[in-house]
């Protein structure tokens, strides 16, 4: 398994570094004040390469709060809001993309 | 039923108490990620897209009715209120918070369930038939030899850092239920043509990204030598499988590439040397094992009581339930009832924790207190009295258990998927709950019979893809989930790979694809009798291959 600190940081686009916290693997996403949010609108945006390698490397960096960093893709709207930028990481920000089970409960 | 003895309860409590404390110390920056991963895979928690997971052992698919309302409770306590029943008689947790989880595992505990051997290179789960005890066809209980191996393997410290993961299946009927031929080894009790009684021995089976069924490299082993063997193969393995590259590391890849009789000359080289040791089976060993499988008292019934016969030509509902979910037991008078968890709209093999608490009950009240899990995510109450059936239906129905589509094309095995699994490509839960809604009339599935859907939403084939009768491979395109589909699979005694039959068709047509498959077999099948994967296997894959691709 390569590191990500070795993989080679091709971006053609905005990005942002996301992980899962440790005490309850809820996904996160990391700040530009070496913090960490739940909310994507408040993560780190770039979309240059040498930043976004300064992001992860400061992520993985923080073992003890959060598991796995990586560079994920993101779109912004004309707005300037924030949005996954593959199924993926939106099924990681909006949790599954059908009913959970309780709805057919008893 | 199996009643654990002192020395499982102690194991599993000092389990909770070691890995409590390796929580801690991860939780307090002790441990590094790195350093604290293999520990936790050791106890079945992998870190999936959204949360932390749970795998949670189910041996040989048999619960008391307590440990499953321990499940419901955990559940309930830790989890959103469900649990994933899965294809190797596992139960998992998707939303599990690491702080938590000791306290989860310290209950599990209690009812003598953890989730050691769930993950890692070692020996995992191991699975039988979820009829095991009370199939009519069974030559034994298959649990006793699967309790027998499984005490052998757990902890063992030679087969703990096995090149792979390392899957066994026992199966002591002449149908097999337990899928024998996709595992790594696959055990089958049978009796030779002097009527003593034997295991055919299988190697090197399982599917993923390079799909092989096993390879019998012992027709006949006599009963005293499953340990040694057993010990033989695992011990051949652990010199010769490659440890260089994980895709090449399983058991099959070197069954294969030796071929299968130099791996069975290995074996038998490894074998003679220990097989009059320690491990040849001691027959008071065996009757101790043998002794903690109680089963009920079952009283004198007869067969087809007269409330029963009634109530099936009163109640079509009744009777369809009859005819698809309920089997024939080995006592007279009782039934082996399959609880169906692919209710149209739901999640193949979930159930809710309200869901299992009244299972559980029922269980209590119609199955001397037992419950099965089966590799195809259904329950099964085993041994239900037949005059007690029109009560457990009832029962079943407001539970929302008792769908009568068991073995038909909405009983659909599917992985999670991208909505959970952080390997997925592709989504696999809402391509079944689609076809399931397709196909939501009751009297065109009875029309299609006997068909099996398998969706997986990655190359590791979780959802057993490679054996389904249709099998449906998500793989990814481009940031699009595309599906292929294979026919004519099958993981039954005549165990078969699916034909590919074509390009990979998008995620919005692949329940298109399988009606066209449906209507095309529909118009092939020479009889309403002939089975779909008959069908298939007389006039292979063409003819469906030339109903979906015409048409687009």
């Amino acid at each position: 398994m390569t590191s990500p600190l070795e993989q080679k940081i091709k971006i053609t686009g905005p990005v942002v570094v996301t992980a899962n916290r440790v005490g309850d693997g809820a996904v996160v996403y990391r700040r530009g004040d070496g913090g960490w949010t739940t909310d994507l609108h408040d993560a780190a945006v770039t979309a240059n390469a040498a930043t976004a390698r300064e992001l992860v490397t400061a992520a993985i960096a923080d073992d003890l709060r959060a598991v796995g960093p990586y560079i994920a893709p993101v779109t912004l709207t004309r707005d300037g809001e924030v949005r996954p930028g593959n199924l993926r990481e939106l099924i990681r920000r909006h949790g599954p993309t059908i009913d959970l089970p309780v709805t057919f409960g008893i | 039923m199996y009643v654990y003895d002192d020395l499982d309860r102690t194991l599993v409590t000092e389990r909770v108490a070691e890995f409590r404390d390796q929580v801690a110390r991860r939780l307090s920056g002790e441990l590094t990620e790195d350093e604290f991963k293999p520990l936790r895979l050791m106890n079945g928690v992998y870190l999936q897209l959204h949360a932390y997971m749970l795998r949670t052992a189910i041996p040989y698919g048999t619960l008391s009715s307590a440990q499953l309302r321990m499940l419901a409770h955990v559940a309930r306590r830790y989890d959103r209120g469900y649990g994933h029943f899965t294809t190797r008689q596992n139960i998992q947790y998707h939303w599990i918070k690491l702080e938590e989880l000791p306290d989860a595992m310290a209950d599990l505990a209690r009812v003598g369930m953890h989730g050691m051997q769930t993950s890692g290179n070692c020996v995992r789960n191991l699975t039988t038939d979820q009829w095991a005890g009370v199939a009519p066809d069974e030559i034994e209980d298959p649990r006793i030899w699967a309790e027998l191996v499984r005490q052998h393997v757990t902890l063992h410290p030679e087969f703990s850092f096995l090149p792979r993961k390392f899957k066994i299946a026992v199966g002591a009927s002449s149908r097999d239920r337990a899928a024998l031929r996709i595992h790594d080894l696959g055990l089958r009790l049978h009796r030779n043509g002097a009527g003593e009684l034997g295991f055919e021995v299988m190697v090197g089976g399982g599917l993923g990204r390079t799909p092989f069924l096993a390879k019998t490299i012992k027709a006949f082993l006599r009963k005293r030598d499953v340990l040694s063997y057993v010990e033989a193969i695992l011990r051949t393995y652990n010199e010769f499988g490659r440890r260089d590259n994980i895709y090449k590391a399983r058991i099959k890849i070197l069954v294969h590439e030796l071929g299968p009789e130099a791996f069975a000359k290995e074996v038998e080289t490894e074998w003679q040397n220990i097989k009059d040791g320690a491990l040849a089976l001691d027959p008071a060993v065996f009757a101790e094992i043998a002794g903690r499988f109680l089963y009920p008292a079952y009283a004198r019934l007869d067969d087809n009581p007269q409330e029963l016969a009634q109530l099936r030509r009163a109640d079509a509902g009744f009777e369809a339930w009859m005819g698809n979910s309920v089997a024939n037991h080995k006592v007279p008078g009782y039934s082996i009832v399959t609880l169906s968890l692919k209710p149209e709209g739901g999640t193949p093999g979930d159930a809710t924790a309200d869901q299992m608490d009244a299972v559980a009950d029922l269980a209590d009240h119609y199955s001397f207190g037992e419950i099965r899990v089966g590799h195809e995510q259904n329950l099964c109450l085993p041994h239900v009295a037949q005059r007690d059936l029109p009560e457990l239906w009832r029962a079943l129905e407001a539970v929302g258990v008792a769908t009568p589509n068991v073995g038909l094309v909405s009983d659909i095995i599917s992985c999670p998927g991208l909505d959970y699994c952080s390997l997925a490509n592709t989504r696999s839960i809402p391509i079944a709950q689609e076809i399931a809604r397709r196909f939501h009339d009751r009297d065109l599935a009875r029309q299609l019979g006997r068909l099996h859907i398998n969706i997986s939403g990655c190359i590791n084939a979780c959802g057993h893809h490679h054996v389904g009768h249709i099998g449906i491979l998500g793989v990814e395109k481009n940031g699009e989930e595309f599906y292929q589909i294979t026919l004519g699979g099958k993981a039954d005694e005549d165990a078969k790979l699916g034909m590919l039959i074509g390009p990979a068709v998008p995620y919005a047509q692949v329940a298109d694809v399988v009606e066209d498959i449906a209507a095309a077999y529909i118009e092939l099948r020479e009889r309403p009798d002939e089975l779909f994967i008959d069908t298939v296997k007389r006039t292979g894959v063409e003819p469906f291959k030339e109903r979906v691709y015409a048409a687009r």
